[in-house]
């Protein structure tokens, strides 16, 4: 798939589209895996997943409620848990015990529950306490700010170049049809630090601070975010970094011990959090879309997108809730605010729409699909053609040479030879 | 009070972004940072078809006067459902609510309630009050319409022993008739208080539409403060009678439901709240409170019928038909009634 630089270029998605899509009509263009569909086929397959939908919500009840209750109960269970034990415990096992604890507590935090929850998965139950617009989690990033990137700008444009920002969130080249930067040549580099530090990463993103410089957020909006995130992240560092190593000291515990255990669990939470989602869109078999693929997009053709845009990861149910259901990332982009314990009975009807029309439904275990992204990363750090020499110009110790290849990049030119 | 909360805000460093309430919710289910909740702890059948459920209230709640009603929500199928019941239960005292089945949520209270089962609440509130001063006194209740007035008997009757105090009760029947031996046994032990039962399905209902009824039961009924509760027909005729009477200000209603318009003509439209993010169709005739709960809002909400205006929500632009009157208002930045408000043309609430 060949594309123009326009396309491709970060932008605005400001204005939001209704979430009423017409269920018939065509797209300008179809992705090249769904281009075998009449638009009969494709109306159809809308009106086969709407019904999917609408058996789960007639479904969903009292068995659910009591789920989502019980991981709250058991996140903040381990959560008070794994203090405790890091705090006042005196052995190595406390320590690994208590860290370890913390670390799953956060992960269900932020998982399985505060994504869900901020996606309007459990409004439904009209509880003020778990509501998408009150829940805040243990995560720097302010939920409202996240709401906005992920669940305004992310689902509605999933993988359309130019639209969804979380295409590479700005600092990654993940897809052949983003051209490449200079800059990329770090790409593996930045994705291995942003592995451990996730969530400022995202904290940082949900700033916008592009869309800033681009004169597409104002200042003001800016600065507000900013206050938000300031105001959370203090809170949270006094939690994590200041107060819980510091009631340690109070039974003789070491500052730094608990401090450790802290980092520690905030470390594995991010790492963790950092390989699911990047298997979500990553992985080989995920298509991109250009903006004419949704210039009149049906809702069925917005179905066909979420479903090519996503990659689901396979394991055992308990591997499954680890991952807040987004290894059910196909499900979740097709039914963004359908509650995440019902993704797996949801998979295989799914699948099975996919093989019927002859859609590719993309999953593999975590290794594999962790495999697969970090080699993509790695292989877009380079361009696609004339690897080195472009490399080499636009790094050449040479000032003049350094400014002729990258003019000749932005031109879309062949590199000069030095 | 202030040790506890500098204790709760010490500990608040370490639930960030929580609220330690809600870590304390994991050993005392009554504790939360955002719902007022409360515990039954005693269900007693009254009739077939009627329960009294008392229930113990956590922080937050007052001690309701008698006469007052609270709202109270309960979780069916995983969804939480309110409504507002009158107390039963003597003033201060731990509150109960006497429960007729007659629609979804009152025959899951009436029928599925269990002790220790949890209920969400709003603190007591109504102006359906006992006079401040001794003066004679009429109840006129209808069904489950004697539930406030049975608080007011219940806390009258023990502290004032120059009570007078005529209550005329209308039910289907005897066995359908709420609090029958308790009103018997309270009329043999206070000389002030008469009861006269009538059974519907025997007598016929009171005619409130003339005093003729009225001056056979209760001869020297002008003479007397009368509180009425019970179905909106009885309330209307009442509420005119004492107008022609002349004594409109010796009358206190209570109204359980508001006459909505049966017919409403024209379109609903789209529904956009703004701060949930949400849209959806409604129709002409469903209250855009309904409209907003069903589709997940958090809806601020209290009596449902266009009295206590807890609901207010600003209407942001487009028309909404107060559904009691039939009235248009497209007032950009007005505060709208969600319950009795529908849809008359696509709007936009800030909620």
């Amino acid at each position: 798939m060949t594309l123009t630089t326009e396309a491709t270029e970060t932008t605005v998605a400001t204005k939001k589209r209704t979430g009423v899509l017409p269920t018939t009509g065509a797209p300008l263009a179809r992705p090249a895996a769904a281009a075998h569909l009449s638009d009969e086929q494709v109306h159809q397959l809308g009106a086969e997943l709407d019904a999917i939908r609408d058996e789960v919500i007639a479904q969903r009840g009292a068995s659910d409620a009591a789920y989502i209750r019980r991981v709250i109960k058991i996140a903040r269970g381990l959560d008070v848990g794994g203090r405790i034990a890091l705090v006042f415990s005196k052995t190595k096992f406390g320590w690994a015990a208590g860290t370890g604890a913390i670390a799953l507590s956060k992960v269900l935090e932020n998982m399985e529950i505060g994504h869900n929850v901020l996606h309007g998965q459990w409004d439904w139950m009209r509880d003020p306490d778990i509501h998408s617009t009150t829940w805040e989690w243990d995560f720097v990033a302010p939920a409202r700010g996240w709401q906005h990137t992920h669940n305004d700008i992310h689902h509605t444009w999933t993988n359309v170049l130019g639209k969804d920002r979380d295409v590479g969130y700005n600092i990654l080249r993940v897809s052949e049809d983003q051209p490449w930067k200079p800059r990329d040549v770090f790409n593996p580099v930045v994705n291995a630090f942003l592995a451990p530090l996730f969530e400022w990463g995202i904290a940082s993103y949900d700033l916008e601070w592009d869309m800033v410089a681009a004169g597409l957020k104002s200042k003001e909006d800016f600065n507000s975010d900013l206050a938000a995130l300031k105001k959370k992240a203090i809170r949270q560092v006094a939690k994590d970094y200041v107060a819980t190593p510091a009631a340690g000291i109070l039974v003789g515990n070491s500052f730094k011990r608990g401090l450790a255990g802290t980092v520690a669990a905030n470390m594995i939470r991010n790492v963790w959090a950092h390989a699911v989602i990047f298997c979500g869109h990553f992985p080989d078999g995920v298509d991109v879309f250009t903006e004419d693929m949704i210039d009149g997009e049906t809702r069925g053709d917005w179905y066909i997108r979420q479903m090519l845009g996503s990659a689901n990861l396979s394991g055992p149910k308990v591997f499954h809730i680890l991952t807040g259901n987004l290894s059910h990332q196909i499900e979740h982009h097709c039914f963004p605010d359908l509650p995440s314990n019902r993704y797996i009975e949801v998979a295989p009807k799914l699948r099975a729409v996919c093989r019927k029309y002859d859609l590719p439904y993309t999953t593999g275990p975590l290794p594999k699909q962790l495999f697969q992204t970090w080699k993509k990363i790695c292989q877009l750090a380079l361009p696609d053609e004339n690897k080195w020499e472009t490399v080499k110009a636009v790094y050449s110790p040479n000032k003049a040479t350094r400014r002729r290849a990258k003019a000749a990049l932005q031109a879309g030119r062949p590199i000069p030879s030095a | 009070m202030g040790l506890k909360s500098a204790a709760l805000r010490a500990a608040s460093v370490f639930t960030h972004p929580a609220h330690p309430h809600d870590f304390l919710a994991l050993v005392n289910p009554l504790s939360s940072a955002r719902q007022l909740r409360g515990v039954v702890t005693a269900v007693r059948p009254e009739t077939p078809q009627s329960t009294t459920i008392a229930f113990r209230a956590g922080d937050g709640w007052s001690p309701h006067d008698a006469g007052q009603w609270a709202r109270i929500g309960v979780e069916i199928d995983g969804v939480r459902q309110w409504r507002s019941y009158s107390l039963s239960a003597p003033a201060g005292g731990d509150p109960e609510i006497t429960v007729t089945a007659c629609g979804k949520v009152s025959a899951h209270l009436a029928h599925e309630t269990r002790v220790g089962d949890i209920f969400f609440l709003a603190p007591p509130q109504g102006e359906f009050l006992l006079p401040t001063g001794p003066r004679p006194l009429l109840m006129l209740t209808g069904g489950s319409g004697i539930t406030p007035v049975m608080s007011m008997v219940r806390t009258l009757l023990p502290k004032r022993a120059d009570a007078d105090v005529v209550l005329i009760h209308s039910a289907h029947d005897r066995e359908s008739s709420l609090f029958g031996d308790e009103l018997a046994a309270l009329a043999t032990q206070h000389d002030g208080f008469h009861v006269v039962h009538r059974y519907t399905a025997d007598d016929g209902r009171i005619d409130f539409s003339t005093t003729h009824d009225i001056d056979a039961l209760c001869p020297d009924w002008r003479s007397r403060k009368t509180y009425v509760c019970g179905p909106s027909a009885m309330l209307d005729d009442a509420e005119k009678l004492w107008a022609d009477a002349n004594l409109p200000d010796s009358l206190t209603v209570e109204r359980f439901e508001t006459a909505k318009l049966a017919q409403v003509s024209g379109n609903g439209g789209t529904v956009i709240f703004e701060k949930s993010d949400r849209e959806v169709v409604a129709d002409a005739s469903t209250p855009l409170l309904e409209v907003g709960e069903d589709a997940g809002v958090l809806m601020p909400s209290g009596c449902r019928m266009g009295i206590c205006r807890t609901c207010l929500t600003p209407l942001l632009s487009g028309r909404v038909r107060d559904l009691r009157t039939g009235e248009i208002n497209e007032t950009e930045g007005d505060l709208i009634q969600t319950c009795i408000s529908a849809a008359a043309g696509n709007c936009h609430l800030d909620i």
